[in-house]
């Protein structure tokens, strides 16, 4: 089947007075129709900038500049706004992190998901209406006909993060961008909302790209997850094979740092060092200077991603040519 | 149409407790009624130990035994806060005595004076209002146009000019060079019963057009750069990205959802805006020798005229009371969060 | 092995700095800088630049009155911008004219300033009564405009001190001034006095009894010094815009010292017979200053706000 997205070398650089920095670098990745792909690294590799790029809301200054988005075979990156505008909602949707900055507070909940609905369909008020309560129950919230009426800052956290969740689906797009949609939650919120995107996709075969630092949420829902770090994809593969096996150091050490459940409590691996800011990222694989398995060639040359098993790695440990 | 204004109304239907509004209006009524007395007491102040309050009262040509009569009636020789309550008591009904430059009751002075003013004041409200609110929103969204930037560029202007130099340039313009308008006096004027009125005649109106453009041009600026300045940070919210990101239209982005988010700051700003266009008349009215209350409040500041500047100072915070609280109540009623503040809705987790 | 490098000095690390940067990089702020340094040293030098003494009596000549700038037919080349109806030079006028609005406008606004600082750090450091009771008055302050209070305070002083000499004069119209505009002040240090307040080493501090004049003094001031700077820049226009207004309308600066306001007054009257010099440029000239102050204004507050680089 052919991809639903696919992200080939995609570059971001920022404008400032000192000069463009590059912020994404030589991003590439594919998204199978129904898949949900995890983003998962520090804050700042990132992940966030990724999803704005393929919906095509880079913040001011940012700009793509380099690379190709294409989405169901058509490349949408150098299309006109408008086009673009249709786009969005229709076929590729987004939820972003802080569910009451989310929502215009001036507006009922039922108000703007009408209106979503009605930009993009053609349905009657009365038909938007009753789609929007049907859409409310389905994200299950109680008594969806009344909240209708409602502001939002008369609901909960997590009330509202299924808001928003409806709100994005309203025009039931096939890819949906998930940036951080749990991070400003309640933990005991977290998993309700997590399972309510996994059934809604599910049910509705929807692809989605899930950003998010936390790995215990990608090992529960991902069908395959990407690492990314300081801008560059270093590893991509299925969720069991990463998480199990992971072929990139710099992955092996996010394994390592994460506590375990059952077993020994020795004690944690910890990566000396830290991610390295835009402009400062050194020369050949952006990770040499803090992995502990590096050479010489790591210094010089930026290893592309290589196949390991079902994964790729972007590491020249995996380097197919490499003897020894 | 009216199934759609319906349902619409149904789903914006403002469920609250009427309790909540209640309370808001009687808390601003008290507040409002406490800056009143405050102002009555400056009032005061200005009219018992500024200059004479008997002559304040007879004017200047009382002859000394109406001065100890009127001592007595006064009460004079009683304890400062009943006299106070009898200042207020006065004030109330619109007596503050007699001008001393004049020697006439400044409330007819006032009262003759006050639709002169409130005619320019409004339609300069209108002016400004009708131009600077879409001025500020286009300024807004063609941000980094070269219209913008011109735009930005002249209200930078406007913002510099002291009114007194935009009317004194109007005159040498329109008056004196091309001869268009005139430039004093308010032209021919219709009795309507107590008011007087320059809006029925076409000549009422070619006098009014010189000071109200004058008169607005520094509020229509302050408009401008206002709504502005709201619309960009407003564009700048979660909300706004989410809506870009549901694919709305951009006519649903900038009209109804930031230019509605803008209202609220927008509204309360201009509300308080309008009300010193009372004040700012005082320069217009100068400059074209418009019969209003402002011209008749500089005269008495350089004649010293305590029994005026008293009368106007209560007249003026009287004016912007109402107006501030008729801003809140606008507040109240376009901002949701605002009417279940007082009460707060049970939320459902 | 080498020494620990040597932080550069504050002068350095002004100049590599933002703001420097911001500066040397807007056009319209370079510009306005310098028109307003320029009108500054004519204020400040007046007696020496000036070709004439308007003011003094004795050097007048009434048959050189009413001539029109030097330009012109009829005008003359000592007389550059024309005289007035006395035989006044109006380019002298103008630069002493200046001078006055210049100095009333800053000393309004050095008063405003050290007033509305004043009230805000007493009112966000100490809190509870005394901020409500300052905020209520601030409230109250602000909903009237500058003019209206500036004109009511002038008001009372005359009729107060109705032969006052000229500096009791000058006393009162800074006065008046300055209590149309330190709210502003206040509201912006009660804000960064509140933030600090917070902080864990102010209370600290207070545990261990540094005296609150001296926490506001080091740690609540040096921050608030941002905004402040920008509203003194904003404010000296509208200061200096509000004394013309008020010399305008008569109430303003004794006539005996002319500011540009006065003579914007006594041009007025000229409007009519065709003399349009006596008052236009001194209009200029306040117009000029006015935009120069207000764009530098401008420009601080932008380059000084982060969130819009």
């Amino acid at each position: 089947m052919s991809p639903l997205l696919e992200v080939d070398r995609l570059c971001v650089d920022l404008g400032s007075r000192h000069g463009s920095l590059r912020l994404l670098d030589d991003v590439s990745f594919a998204i199978a129709p129904g898949e949900m792909l995890g983003f998962v690294g520090e804050s700042g590799a990132g992940k966030s900038l990724t999803g704005s790029a393929v919906i095509g809301l880079l913040e001011p200054h940012c700009h793509m500049t380099g690379g190709r988005i294409v989405y169901d075979g058509r490349r949408i990156d150098d299309l006109p706004d408008d086009e673009v505008r249709r786009l969005r909602g229709r076929q590729i949707g987004a939820i972003f992190q802080d569910p009451l900055t989310s929502l215009n507070p001036l507006y009922t909940i039922g108000h703007q998901l009408v209106e979503t609905m009605r930009t993009h369909l053609a349905l009657t008020e009365a038909e938007a209406i009753s789609r929007a309560v049907d859409l409310l129950e389905e994200t299950g919230i109680q008594g969806a006909a009344q909240r209708l009426r409602q502001y939002p800052h008369q609901l909960s956290g997590g009330m509202r993060q299924r808001v928003v969740i409806a709100l994005a689906l309203a025009a039931e797009p096939r890819l949906v961008i998930a940036d951080e949609p749990t991070t400003a939650l309640d933990v005991s919120v977290q998993a309700q909302v997590m399972a309510l995107l996994r059934r809604l996709c599910r049910d509705r075969g929807m692809a989605v790209m899930l950003v998010t630092h936390d790995m215990g949420v990608i090992a529960e829902s991902c069908d395959r997850v990407a690492v990314m770090y300081a801008g560059r994809i270093v590893e991509i593969g299925p969720v069991r094979d990463v998480i199990q096996a992971p072929a990139h150091p710099y992955t092996a050490g996010l394994m390592g740092s994460i506590p375990p459940m059952t077993g020994e409590r020795g004690r944690l691996v910890q990566i000396d060092g830290s991610m390295p800011r835009p402009g400062l990222i050194p020369s050949g694989c952006a990770f040499h200077p803090r992995c502990s398995q590096g050479w010489d060639r790591c210094r010089i040359e930026r290893p592309d991603l290589m196949a390991v098993g079902a994964s790729r790695s972007a590491c020249w440990l995996h380097d197919p040519r490499r003897t020894g | 149409m009216a199934a759609r204004q319906n349902l619409r109304f149904l789903l914006i239907s403002v469920r609250h407790p009427t309790s909540s509004m209640l309370v808001f209006i009687v808390r601003r009524l008290a507040q409002a009624v406490l800056v009143m007395l405050t102002v009555a007491l400056v009032s005061f102040v200005l009219f018992q130990f500024v200059g004479d309050p008997v002559t304040n009262l007879l004017g200047q040509d009382a002859t000394p035994g109406q001065r100890e009569q009127l001592r007595r009636d006064l009460g004079l020789d009683q304890s400062a806060p009943t006299q106070f309550v009898r200042f207020v008591g006065n004030a109330v009904q619109g007596d503050f005595g007699l001008s001393l430059r004049q020697g006439r009751q400044v409330s007819s002075l006032i009262a003759e004076r006050l639709p002169a003013t409130l005619e320019l004041s409004l339609v300069a409200a209108v002016l400004a209002l009708a131009l600077g609110v879409p001025l500020g929103v286009y300024a807004a969204l063609r941000r980094d146009g070269f219209w913008a930037h011109c735009l930005m560029a002249v209200s930078l202007l406007g913002v510099s000019l002291p009114t007194f130099l935009i009317g004194i340039g109007m005159i040498m313009v329109f008056s004196v060079t091309l001869n268009w308008l005139p430039s004093f006096g308010r032209g021919e004027v219709v009795r309507l019963g107590a008011w007087s009125t320059g809006l029925l005649t076409a000549d009422g109106w070619r006098h009014l057009v010189l000071p109200a453009t004058t008169l607005a041009i520094f509020q229509l600026t302050l408009i401008m750069r206002l709504v502005r300045a709201e619309m960009i940070e407003v564009l700048r919210t979660d909300y706004i990205r989410f809506a870009r990101a549901r694919g709305l239209t951009n006519r649903s982005v900038y009209f109804g959802h930031a230019l509605k988010n803008t209202k609220v700051p927008v509204i309360t700003v201009t509300g308080l805006q309008l009300g010193s266009l009372i004040a700012f008349s005082i320069i217009t009215e100068t400059v074209f020798q418009w019969p209003g209350m402002g011209l008749l409040f500089i005269q008495a500041v350089q004649f010293a005229d305590i029994p005026v500047m008293a009368a106007y100072l209560c007249l003026v915070a009287l004016i912007f009371v109402l107006i501030n609280l008729a801003v809140d109540l606008l507040y109240f009623a376009i901002d949701p969060r605002l009417r279940a503040a007082g009460f707060g809705e049970a939320t459902v987790p | 092995m080498s020494d620990a490098v040597t932080s550069p000095g504050p002068l350095r690390r002004f100049l590599d700095g933002d703001l420097w940067y911001s500066f040397t990089h807007t056009p319209t702020a370079i510009v306005a800088a310098s028109i307003a340094l320029a009108c500054i040293v004519v204020a400040a030098f007046t007696n020496t630049l000036a070709p004439h003494h308007p003011f003094d009596l004795a050097t007048l000549e009434l048959a050189d009155s009413r001539l029109p700038p030097a330009w012109l037919p009829e005008g003359r080349s000592t007389y550059l911008l024309g005289t007035d109806d006395q035989g006044r030079d109006i380019l002298s006028a103008l630069m002493y004219g200046s001078r006055i609005s210049l100095l009333v406008g800053l000393a309004s606004v050095v008063l405003s300033t050290i007033f509305g600082v004043t009230l805000g750090l007493l009112s966000g450091y100490l809190g509870g009564k005394t901020d409500a009771v300052i905020m209520r008055i601030c409230d109250v302050m602000l909903s009237f405009p500058a003019i209206l209070l500036a004109l009511m305070i002038d008001g009372v002083g005359r009729a107060l001190f109705p032969q006052a000499h000229d500096a009791l004069a000058y006393a009162v119209l800074i006065v008046a001034i300055s209590a149309a505009g330190w709210v502003p002040y206040a509201r912006a240090v009660r804000g960064g006095a509140m933030v600090e307040r917070q902080k864990e080493y102010v209370q600290a501090a207070r545990v261990i009894g540094v005296s609150p004049l001296r926490i506001m003094r080091r740690h609540v001031l040096p921050n608030v010094l941002g905004p402040v700077m920008v509203l003194a820049t904003l404010q000296l226009a509208t200061a200096i815009l509000i004394e013309a207004t008020l010399s305008f309308l008569g109430v303003g600066v004794p006539p005996t010292s002319p500011s540009l306001g006065t003579l914007i007054r006594i041009g007025n009257d000229f409007l009519f017979s065709g003399e349009w010099w006596i008052t236009v440029f001194p209009g200029a000239m306040l117009v000029v200053i006015a935009l120069s102050v207000n764009l530098l204004g401008d420009w601080l507050r932008d380059a000084l706000n982060p969130r819009l680089r």
